[in-house]
C-alpha cells in the first residue's frame, strides 16, 4: 500500500493565521454566551439607578400621569379587543373538548382560572409591549440619537429620573390594572360565546367560575403583572435610552426591545409561578 | 440684576470672589486624556479658555473635537487631567456638586437638540421650570424677553419641526442662556447650513457674547466662521493642541498640520 501523502509543513504565517481564526472564534463564542448576562446586568443597573433617582426630589407628577395615560388608558382598546377574542376562543375550545366527556359545565371555572392566573397577565403584558413598549423605545431612541438626552444632562436634569422613572412606575401600576380589565372582558367574551352561541347554562357558567376562582388566583396574576410591568418598561427604556446608530439604530433597538420583552415575559412567568406555587425553579 | 441675584441664590451658587471673577482665563484645561478601549483620542490636551471672549477649537474630522466638547460639559468623564472652571476642578466633581456646576454651562448642539414634543416656548422655559421657583408669569416674561432678544418671539407656540435650521439654532441659544450661564459651548454650529444661515449663526454667537457677556467655546471646522467670530483660536490635531493663540498667530503658525489645514481652507486675514 502506498504511503499517505505527507501534509505540507506549517509555515509561521499559516500558524499565526490559524491562531487568529481560533481567537476570533473563541471571542465570538464568548460574546454569544456572555451577551445575555451583560444585558441582564445592564437592566439591573438601570433598575438600581431608577430606584435611586426615583426616591429623590423633584417629583414630577405631570410626567407620571402622562406615562400612566400613555401606557394604561392608551392600551385599553387593544387589551379589551384581545381579551374578548381570547375569552371567546377559550370558550369554543373548552366547550368542544369538555363535551367529549360531559364536563362542559366546568368551562366557566377553567376559563376563569386560566385568565386570572396565566392568560390575563401574559396577554396584557404582551399587548403593552407591542403598543407602548415599542413606542417608548422609539421615542427614547430618537431622543438619544438627536442629542435630546444629552441636552437634558447639560441642563442638569438627570435623564433617568426624568425619562425612565415615570415610565417604570406607570408600567408597575398600569399593567396590573390592564390585567384586571383583560380578566373581566375575557370572562365576558367567554360567557357570550359559551352561553350565547354554544348554549351553556348561564347560572352554571357563573356558579362554577365563582366556585373555582378565588382571590388567591387573581392576586397571583396581579403579582405576575407587576413583575411584567416593570420588566417590559425597563427593557423598552433600556433599549431606547442606549440606542445608537441613527434611525437604523433606533429601528434595531425597537426590534430588540419587543423580542426581549416577549421572551422575558415568558421566562418570568415560569419563575414567578414556580415561586408563588412553592415548586422551586427547576 | 435682581433676576440674576435671585437666580443665583436659587441655583445654590454664591457670587464669585473678585480674584476669580477678574481672572481673564475662565477655563483651564490641563493634560486631559480620554481613551475608548485601545483608541487614545485625547492625548494630554492643555488649553486656556478666555473669559468673555469667543474661543474657537478647530481641527480636521477625527481630531477629537467632539470628544473634547463632551469632556468639557462632563457628558463623559475624562480618564485624567484637570478642567478648572472658576478655580474649581470640574473633572473631579460628582453628584449634586456636578449638577450645580453644570449650570455654569449652556450647550448648543449641532442639530440644536430641541425637545421635539415641546413648543419653542416650553423648550426655553424648561430650565427655568426645572431649576427655579419662578411663577408662571415670571417664566413667561423671561422666556418671551429672551425669545424676542434672539428674534424668534413670533414662533413661541410652534414646534421645533416647524422652524428652519437657523431659527432652531436661535431657540437653542435662547434655551442655553435662559439660566444666565457663564459659558456657552457650540458644537459645530454651522455644519450643514447654507452660507446665509451660517453667517446668521455666526452673528448670533457674537450677539450672545456682546449682549450677555458670556464666554463662548465654539467647536468647528468651518474656517469661514473662524475669521468672522474668533477672538482666540486653537488647533486640535490627533488629540493634541498643535497651536493656540489669536487667529493671526495661527495663520502664521509653523506647525505643519496647522499651516496645511489653513492653506487647504484658503482663508486669509484680509476679511
Amino acid at each position: 500500500m502506498p504511503d499517505a501523502a505527507p501534509s505540507a509543513p506549517a509555515t509561521p504565517e499559516k500558524t499565526s493565521k490559524l491562531r487568529a481564526q481560533a481567537r476570533d472564534a473563541s471571542e465570538w463564542l464568548a460574546k454569544l454566551f456572555l451577551s445575555p448576562f451583560v444585558e441582564i446586568g445592564a437592566l439591573f443597573k438601570l433598575l438600581w439607578e431608577s430606584v435611586f433617582w426615583g426616591i429623590r426630589p423633584p417629583y414630577r407628577g405631570r410626567l407620571f400621569v402622562e406615562a400612566m395615560e400613555f401606557i394604561g388608558i392608551g392600551s385599553i382598546f387593544l387589551v379589551s379587543l384581545t381579551a374578548v377574542f381570547v375569552g371567546g376562543v377559550l370558550a369554543l375550545q373548552l366547550v368542544d373538548g369538555f363535551r367529549d366527556f360531559g364536563a362542559e359545565n366546568q368551562t366557566g371555572a377553567v376559563i376563569g382560572l386560566a385568565l386570572a392566573r396565566e392568560v390575563g397577565p401574559v396577554f396584557a403584558a404582551l399587548m403593552v409591549t407591542s403598543r407602548a413598549g415599542s413606542a417608548m423605545t422609539t421615542e427614547l431612541g430618537s431622543m438619544r440619537v438627536t442629542n435630546q438626552i444629552d441636552a437634558l444632562v447639560t441642563m442638569a436634569v438627570n435623564p433617568v429620573q426624568y425619562l425612565v422613572v415615570p415610565r417604570l412606575v406607570a408600567g408597575f401600576v398600569m399593567v396590573p390594572v390592564l390585567t384586571m380589565l383583560f380578566n373581566i372582558v375575557g370572562v365576558a367574551g367567554a360567557f357570550f360565546v359559551a352561553v350565547g352561541l354554544l348554549g351553556l347554562d348561564p347560572g352554571v357558567f357563573m356558579d362554577r367560575l365563582k366556585w373555582l376562582v378565588d382571590w388567591d388566583d387573581v392576586s397571583q396574576g396581579l403579582i405576575k403583572s407587576m413583575v411584567f410591568g416593570v420588566a417590559v418598561t425597563l427593557i423598552a427604556c433600556r433599549q431606547g435610552f442606549y440606542a445608537r446608530g441613527g434611525a437604523a439604530g433606533v429601528g434595531r433597538a425597537t426590534n430588540r426591545a419587543v423580542v426581549q420583552s416577549a421572551i422575558a415575559i415568558l421566562i418570568l412567568d415560569y419563575l414567578v409561578t414556580s415561586l408563588v406555587l412553592g415548586q422551586g425553579f427547576f | 440684576m435682581k433676576f440674576l441675584r435671585r437666580n443665583l441664590a436659587q441655583l445654590g451658587r454664591t457670587p464669585m470672589p473678585p480674584e476669580v471673577k477678574d481672572d481673564p482665563i475662565h477655563v483651564r484645561i490641563r493634560e486631559l486624556h480620554k481613551s475608548y478601549g485601545d483608541h487614545h483620542v485625547l492625548k494630554g490636551v492643555s488649553l486656556d479658555i478666555h473669559r468673555g471672549k469667543t474661543n474657537l477649537i478647530i481641527g480636521p474630522s477625527g481630531s477629537g473635537k467632539t470628544v473634547l466638547m463632551r469632556q468639557l460639559i462632563r457628558l463623559e468623564n475624562p480618564d485624567s487631567g484637570q478642567l478648572m472652571v472658576n478655580g474649581i476642578d470640574f473633572a473631579k466633581l460628582e453628584g449634586l456638586n456636578l449638577e450645580a456646576m453644570r449650570r455654569t454651562f449652556g450647550m448648543v448642539f449641532q442639530m440644536s437638540a430641541l425637545f421635539d414634543s415641546m413648543t419653542v416656548f416650553d423648550n426655553v422655559a424648561f430650565p427655568l421650570r426645572e431649576h427655579t421657583g419662578f411663577s408662571r408669569k415670571e417664566i413667561r416674561e423671561r422666556v418671551m424677553d429672551r425669545l424676542a432678544a434672539f428674534g424668534v418671539a413670533a414662533a413661541a407656540q410652534k414646534l421645533p419641526a416647524q422652524l428652519s435650521g437657523g431659527m432652531q439654532k436661535r431657540v437653542a441659544v435662547a434655551r442655553a442662556m435662559i439660566l444666565e450661564s457663564e459659558i456657552l459651548i457650540y458644537d459645530e454650529p454651522t455644519t450643514g447650513l447654507d452660507p446665509i444661515t451660517t453667517e446668521m449663526v455666526d452673528e448670533l454667537i457674537i450677539e450672545a457674547e456682546e449682549m450677555f457677556g458670556v464666554t463662548s467655546i465654539v467647536i468647528s471646522h468651518d474656517m469661514a466662521s473662524v475669521v468672522r467670530i474668533a477672538n482666540y483660536l486653537s488647533f486640535l490635531h490627533q488629540g493634541e493642541i498643535a497651536a493656540t493663540g489669536t487667529p493671526e498667530d495661527l495663520l502664521h503658525s509653523e506647525h505643519p498640520a496647522t499651516s496645511e489645514f489653513i492653506r487647504a481652507s484658503r482663508i486669509s486675514l484680509d476679511w
